[in-house]
């Protein structure tokens, strides 16, 4: 009795880590087994309107340097995964706040979590449980662009929603 | 045969591409570098040395910017006792002062230096001093700290240490952080902590055996202490939130540092001996980068409470604030020399970021690099230099300027990314 239930938890377990890997955008392998157990997690009753919302597939927002405020071109974004967390309770998302290469690095690491915060007080606005959300600054440690001109440092303002539990 | 001598060749090739890389480069002297002579020390053992000690003086020497060793090839002879001496051979160079010795083997594997400084125009010797220790490099640099003093009235450096950290991509997303202690010329240098998480903001305990730092091995940010001897970590903070910029106060007891744990970026004393923490600061803006004046009684930050990232100074005991830079919307990272009369911080001017420094007691205020992207800046015990990290050819190097700002010198580094180096105490 308790083998077959480990076996099968095991089983349940497998299914939920390749259903998590092919609702990833760049999963390109796509086989029958995959599908089916893809249509098993979908089929969670509260994810269908929300999950149908493309903006959902943004998982970057960007600020102005020196900024923390919110930008008009990142609310479709958030409000996608604000309504998203909203009807998923269980769902939980790490906000990663980053900074550009310029200026001191402790300075960044707290512009990083201003720009973490800013992103979780506009998602608890939207509906979100500030429960669900977790932020932390990486100031200007993990860029995710190397150049040193403005381009790269445009890319590297950002603040990043990493889920940890109950991706979309 | 013949296989020994091509090893040996390999060798001695090996041993001069690693010297290379170490070779420290002048990017910036004085005109009015002093001429010095440092001649080989003798030895007289038949078995040859595993470092070469005048060598390592001149380079320290070089190094400081304000000296001009004689190439030894062009040097007419080599004296290693004074009765060796002609001054003509050393004026006909043009070299003001000349220095020469001996070195002994002494029991318990050590080794002495026995040197003469000799002031060349007034012919005459000036001082004779000598340093024992078992390890070669440390002896020179010993030696080196006596010319200097002698010669500029000033305590020699070259036997701190610094501390600096290396970032090394493996891969897409997939870093390596290393924490380095090394003596100031950048040899001798040891890995203390390696870790895939950052490690940032390394800094001495005045003791100069233990640092504290950040690191994110824990996947969030905590600071530490480690004792650089034994190599033991102790964890000192994991509050929720920020956990960084430690600084220690000039008697080792507490550290400043920022924690966000009740909602901004705020100053907090920590009293080690029993863990208790001290709000300092109480502001909406950001206040990090703590240092601490060197009476113990104040600490310097960065604040952007006056809506740019400028410095205040405030008083412990009282908490009265008082804004110490006015030039330009970005300084910040505090760093004071060990009299408190110079600021040395972190500059923005025309976007570009540079080391400055400002006077406290005449208000002059000057940017002293030319570099891009300068930060860091930490400033050598005996005030002659400050250290700094910065970019060249796309990479993160460390670098050293006077406090005049006439020298400036590139260290050398292996490979990935340097930064953040700090200056160790007088050890």
């Amino acid at each position: 009795m308790s083998i077959f239930t480990r076996n099968h938890l095991v089983a349940l377990i497998a299914a939920a880590s390749i259903a998590g890997c092919s609702s990833t955008p760049e999963d390109t392998s796509g086989s029958a087994p995959v599908s089916d157990t893809t249509s098993y997690e979908t089929s969670t009753p509260a994810s269908s309107a929300s999950q149908s919302d493309p903006a959902l597939q943004g998982r970057v927002v960007y600020f102005d340097f020196d900024k923390y405020d919110i930008r008009y071109d990142s609310e479709a974004v958030l409000n996608a995964h604000a309504a998203y967390l909203s009807a998923r309770p269980a769902a939980r998302v790490r906000v990663e706040g980053h900074a550009d290469e310029r200026g001191t690095r402790e300075y960044n690491m707290a512009l990083g979590e201003r720009r973490a915060k800013a992103v979780a007080a506009y998602l608890a606005s939207k509906g979100a449980s500030s429960s669900q959300i977790e932020v932390i600054s990486y100031g200007e440690e993990r860029p995710v662009a190397l150049g040193h001109e403005e381009s790269s440092w445009a890319q590297n303002r950002r603040a990043e929603l990493q889920y940890t539990s109950e991706a979309p | 045969m013949f296989v020994r001598y091509f090893l040996a060749v390999f060798l001695a090739l090996a041993c001069a591409a690693a010297r290379a890389e170490l070779t420290i480069e002048i990017t910036k002297g004085m005109d009015n570098a002093v001429p010095i002579a440092i001649v080989p020390f003798g030895w007289a053992q038949p078995n040859r040395l595993p470092e070469d000690v005048s060598a390592i003086v001149s380079a320290d020497l070089h190094r400081s910017g304000q000296f001009k060793p004689l190439d030894r090839a062009d040097m007419l002879s080599r004296p290693t006792e004074a009765s060796q001496v002609f001054y003509r051979d050393w004026k006909v160079l043009k070299t003001e002062y000349l220095v020469i010795g001996k070195l002994i083997p002494v029991d318990g594997g050590r080794y002495r230096a026995d040197f003469q400084i000799f002031d060349v125009f007034q012919q005459r010797p000036i001082k004779s001093a000598s340093v024992t220790s078992t390890n070669l490099r440390a002896l020179a640099h010993g030696v080196s700290d006596i010319i200097y003093l002698t010669l500029t009235g000033i305590r020699g450096a070259f036997s701190t240490r610094i501390l600096y950290v290396t970032m090394e991509r493996m891969g897409p997303k997939k870093q390596r952080y290393r924490l380095y202690v090394a003596d100031v010329d950048g040899h001798n240098d040891r890995i203390i902590l390696e870790s895939p998480e950052p490690i940032l903001s390394p800094t001495w305990a005045p003791n100069g055996r233990h640092v504290a730092y950040v690191s994110f091995q824990s996947t969030r940010p905590s600071i530490y202490i480690q004792d650089t001897v034994t190599g033991r970590q102790q964890k000192i903070t994991g509050f929720p939130g920020l956990n960084g910029a430690p600084s220690f106060s000039p008697d080792g007891k507490q550290l400043a540092m920022v924690l966000s744990k009740d909602g901004n970026p705020e100053i907090y004393i920590m009293t080690l001996a029993n863990g208790q923490l001290r709000r300092l600061t109480n502001h909406y803006a950001i206040d990090t980068e703590p240092t601490w004046s060197p009476d113990g009684q104040s600490i310097l930050f960065t604040s952007e409470r006056g809506g740019s990232p400028q410095i205040y100074r405030q008083h412990i005991a009282s908490g009265k604030v008082e804004r110490l830079t006015f030039d330009g919307n970005y300084n910040a990272r505090p760093a004071l020399t060990p009299d408190g009369r110079f600021l040395a911080m972190v500059h923005r001017s025309n976007g570009v970021f540079h080391i400055a420094v400002k006077d406290l007691v005449r208000g002059t205020f000057n940017v002293l690099t030319e570099t891009d992207l300068d930060e860091s800046p930490s400033i050598a015990p005996n005030a002659s230099m400050i250290l700094y990290a910065t970019l060249h050819g796309g990479r993160g190097v460390l670098s050293a300027v006077s406090l005049d700002g006439r020298v400036n010198v590139r260290l050398p580094s292996r490979y990935g990314d340097v930064r953040e180096p700090s200056w160790s105490p007088f050890l």
